[in-house]
C-alpha cells in the first residue's frame, strides 16, 4: 500500500513542487550560483602546486657558478628571485615577514669548492609552515642542482656522458603529465556541487511543508508516501541536469580539462549519484523538524564528505578508520568514477566497483526514507 | 436512520507522557452538524486528527463513514478536512492551489471542478492572486472550497473562524448549513457560544476527557444550574457580596447586570436576595446559557492543565 502509485496525483505534485521552486527566486539563484561561484573558486583561485614563489638569494660569491644555479633554479619555474642581493639577517627578516617563501644561500667559497671538486654545498630554506607550498618547489632540487654545475664546468657531451653512467629515474605524470590541478578538481567539482544543491535542497523539502502547516493538509489527502517523495525529489533531477551540463561545459571550455572516456558512463554514473543524494537528503528531512535542523543535519554529512573524500586531500594520504568513513561517503565513490572515466578513460568494468558502491547507497536510503516517513503526524 | 458518520468508542492518544485524549467516546449521526468545544488544549485537534487518520490511537477502536479507522487511506479519501492554520500553498495562486487538490484526489476534469469551484467562491477574477495575499475571511472560504471540491461525506473543521470578522463568520456558516442541507455531515471545533449553538449537538471535552454532549438544551440541562440576574441599585456592592457566597458558582458582570449562577436554587435565591435587598437592587430568575454551563464544566475538572494537543 506504502508504494502504490497514481500517476495523475504524481503529476500534481510535481507541477506544485515545480511551480513553487520556480518560484522561490532565492533558492532557484543559490542552485545555480553555487555552481558557478564553486567553479571561480576552484577552478581559477586554488592550486595545490604553486610556482613563481617569492626567493632571497644570499650569495657573497657572485661568480658564474652562482649564476648557473640561480638560472637553473628559476627554469623550474618554481623560484622567483625576489631579493637577489641579501645578507643572511635580512634573508631572515623577509621570510619572518613572509615576503619570501625560499632563502637560498651559496657560500663564498662554492666556486672553488666546485672546481676543487670538494662537496660544493648550497643550502636552501623553504618556509615550511604550509607544507604545500615547500614540497613541489624542494622534491626538484637536487637533480637540477647538479645538472646545472655539470653543464657549467663541462661541455654537453660531456655532461650527457658522465649522466650516462648514473642511476636514472624516470618519472612519468600520467594522466596529467604537467601536474595541472584543475584536471584533478573540476570533475571533482562536479560532485561537490551535485551534492551540495541536492542534499541541501531535498532536505528542507518536507520540514518546510511541515513548517508551514501544509503538511497536515497534504497527509490529510489521499497521497502516498511514494508519490510525496517523488513529487519531492524528481524536479531536482531536471536542476542536477543543468549542473552537469554547466560543469561539463565549463571543464571543457574554461578550464581544457581532457576527456577521454564514455560520456553515457559518465552519465549512468552522475545519475546513480544524484539519486543517492536526492534519496539522502529526503532522509535529512524525515528526521529533521524544522529547516533549521535540516541544515545543520546537512552539514554535519557534508564536513566529512569534502575532507574525507579524496576531493580536497589524497585518499591514500588517510590513516585507515579515515578511508573507512570515506568509503562510507557517495562522494568518494563518485570522485572515483568521474576522474577514472574522463582523466583515464575507463570503461564500465574499471568502474563497477563504485557503481555498486552508489548503487547500494541508492537503497539503503531509499529503503530508510521510505521507512522513516510519516504518514501521519504521531 | 442510517449508520452515524462518526462512532469512537475509547479513543486514548499519548504524547510521551502526556494524555491528550483519554477515552473518548463520540458518535456522530449523519447529516448532523456536531459542535465540539472546549478550553485551548483539551485535545479537540487531537481527536479530530485521530478521526481523520492523520494520527494513530493508542488505543480504541470505532469506524469513520463506517470504515475502520486503521483503514486511514480510505476515510482520507471521502473526508475533507480544514485545519486551524491556513494549511494551502500561500506560494500558488487560488487556482494552482485548487489545480493542485484537484489532481490529488483525481477529480476529471480537473479543469472544470476547478473553474466551478472559483466561480461558486466568487474567485474567478482573482485567481491568478496568490494565496497568501488573501485577506483572513478568503482564505478560509478558499481552505473550505477546497476541502469539499471532492465532495467528501464527512467535513472536519478545526476552529475555522478563529480570527475571522462577525460578517465573514455568518456568511460561513450559513455555508455549512447548506452543505449539510445536503446531507454532508460535520464536526466543528469552535470557542464561540454563537457558533455551539448554531449546532444540532455539541460535544465538550476539557483535558482530553469528553464532559457532556447532546443539544445545547441538554447540555445546559446536565449541567444543573439555576440562574439569576440582578440589575438597578448598588451592582458593585451586590457582586462583591455574592462573591464569597458559598451557594454561588459564578458572578459575571454583563454591562449594567449581575448574572449569578449556582447549583443549589435555594441556597442561591436566598444568597442572591439578601445581596439584591443590601444593594437596593432588583432580583429576578433567569435562563442559564451555554457558557455559564461549560465555564460549570470547566470548573469541575480539577486535573492539571496540559499544553495542549497540537503535536
Amino acid at each position: 500500500m506504502t508504494l502504490r502509485l497514481s500517476l495523475s496525483r504524481l503529476a500534481a505534485l510535481l507541477r506544485k513542487e515545480t511551480i513553487q521552486m520556480k518560484r522561490d527566486r532565492v533558492t532557484f539563484a543559490m542552485m545555480l550560483g553555487i555552481p558557478l561561484m564553486l567553479l571561480v573558486m576552484f577552478g581559477f583561485a586554488i592550486n595545490t602546486d604553486p610556482k613563481h614563489l617569492p626567493a632571497a638569494l644570499v650569495a657573497p660569491g657572485q661568480d658564474r657558478y652562482t649564476r648557473a644555479i640561480v638560472t637553473a633554479l628559476e627554469m623550474t619555474g618554481y623560484y622567483h628571485f625576489t631579493h637577489p642581493n641579501v645578507t643572511a639577517p635580512e634573508a631572515d627578516a623577509l621570510m619572518a615577514r613572509g615576503a619570501v617563501s625560499f632563502i637560498v644561500t651559496i657560500p663564498s667559497d662554492f666556486g672553488a669548492r666546485v672546481e676543487r671538486e670538494d662537496e660544493p654545498r648550497i643550502l636552501i630554506e623553504a618556509d615550511a609552515t604550509d607544507p604545500s607550498v615547500a614540497s613541489g618547489a624542494v622534491s626538484t632540487l637536487s637533480t637540477v642542482a647538479s645538472q646545472a654545475l655539470l653543464h657549467e664546468r663541462h661541455a654537453e657531451a660531456q655532461a650527457e656522458a658522465a649522466q650516462r653512467g648514473q642511476l636514472q629515474v624516470i618519472v612519468h605524470r600520467r594522466y596529467n603529465p604537467e601536474g595541472i590541478t584543475q584536471y584533478n578538481i573540476v570533475p571533482g567539482l562536479l560532485g561537490v556541487i551535485l551534492q551540495m544543491t541536492m542534499v541541501m535542497m531535498t532536505s528542507i523539502a518536507l520540514t518546510r511543508e511541515m513548517e508551514r502547516g501544509t503538511m497536515e493538509n497534504l497527509l490529510a489527502m489521499p497521497a502516498t508516501p511514494l508519490e510525496i517523495m517523488l513529487g519531492k525529489v524528481l524536479p531536482f533531477f531536471g536542476v542536477g541536469a543543468v549542473q552537469v551540463l554547466v560543469v561539463l561545459v565549463a571543464a571543457k571550455g574554461l578550464f581544457d580539462v581532457p576527456f577521454v572516456g564514455s560520456l553515457p558512463l559518465l552519465l549512468w554514473g552522475v545519475l546513480l549519484f544524484v539519486l543517492a543524494l536526492v534519496l539522502l537528503g529526503y532522509t535529512i528531512s524525515t528526521f529533521a523538524r524544522t529547516q533549521m535542523q535540516a541544515m545543520q543535519l546537512t552539514f554535519f554529512f557534508f564536513l566529512p564528505s569534502m575532507l574525507l573524500s579524496g576531493f580536497m586531500f589524497p585518499y591514500r594520504g588517510m590513516p585507515s578508520w579515515a578511508q573507512g568513513i570515506g568509503e562510507a561517503l557517495p562522494l568518494t565513490h563518485f570522485l572515483r568514477l568521474v576522474r577514472a572515466v574522463m582523466l583515464k578513460g575507463a570503461g564500465l568494468a574499471d568502474v563497477s566497483t563504485p557503481l555498486f558502491a552508489m548503487g547500494a547507497f541508492v537503497l539503503v536510503f531509499a529503503l530508510i526514507a521510505l521507512i522513516r516517513f510519516r504518514r501521519t503526524l504521531d | 436512520m442510517t449508520d452515524p458518520a462518526i462512532d469512537v468508542h475509547d479513543i486514548v492518544k499519548r504524547f510521551g507522557d502526556r494524555i491528550a485524549v483519554n477515552h473518548v467516546t463520540m458518535r456522530v449521526e449523519t447529516g448532523e452538524i456536531a459542535g465540539f468545544l472546549g478550553p485551548n488544549g483539551s485535545g479537540k485537534t487531537t481527536t479530530m486528527r485521530v478521526i481523520c487518520g492523520l494520527l494513530t490511537p493508542d488505543e480504541g477502536h470505532g469506524t469513520v463513514l463506517g470504515h475502520d479507522l486503521k483503514n486511514a487511506a480510505r476515510i482520507k479519501r471521502e473526508i475533507g478536512y480544514m485545519t486551524q492554520r491556513f494549511s494551502l500553498y500561500e506560494d500558488l495562486t487560488i487556482e494552482e492551489n485548487l489545480q493542485f487538490v484537484a489532481g490529488l484526489y483525481g477529480l476529471t476534469p480537473a479543469k472544470d471542478h476547478v473553474r466551478d469551484t472559483l466561480a461558486a467562491l466568487g474567485l474567478s477574477g482573482r485567481r491568478h492572486q496568490l494565496a497568501g495575499m488573501l485577506s483572513g475571511g478568503w482564505k478560509q472560504r478558499l481552505a473550505l472550497a477546497s476541502c469539499v471540491m471532492h465532495r467528501p461525506r464527512l467535513l472536519l473543521l478545526d476552529e475555522p473562524t478563529a480570527g475571522v470578522d462577525p460578517q465573514a463568520r455568518r456568511e460561513f456558516w450559513q455555508e455549512i448549513h447548506a452543505l449539510a442541507a445536503d446531507g454532508l455531515t460535520v464536526l466543528v471545533s469552535t470557542h464561540y457560544m454563537d457558533e455551539a449553538e448554531r449546532c444540532h449537538r455539541i460535544n465538550y471535552i476539557s483535558y482530553g476527557t469528553l464532559v457532556v454532549s447532546g443539544t445545547v438544551e441538554e447540555v445546559i440541562e446536565k449541567a444543573g444550574l439555576t440562574t439569576w440576574v440582578i440589575e438597578g441599585g448598588d451592582i458593585p456592592r451586590a457582586e462583591a457580596l455574592l462573591e464569597d457566597a458559598p451557594a454561588v458558582d459564578q458572578v459575571a458582570a454583563f454591562g449594567l447586570k449581575l448574572h449569578v449562577v449556582g447549583r443549589d436554587p435555594v441556597a442561591l435565591e436566598q444568597a442572591v436576595r439578601s445581596a439584591a435587598a443590601a444593594g437596593g437592587s432588583q432580583a429576578a430568575p433567569a435562563e442559564t446559557s451555554l457558557e455559564d454551563a461549560f465555564i460549570r464544566f470547566i470548573g469541575t475538572d480539577t486535573s492539571a492543565p496540559s499544553d495542549g494537543g497540537r503535536s
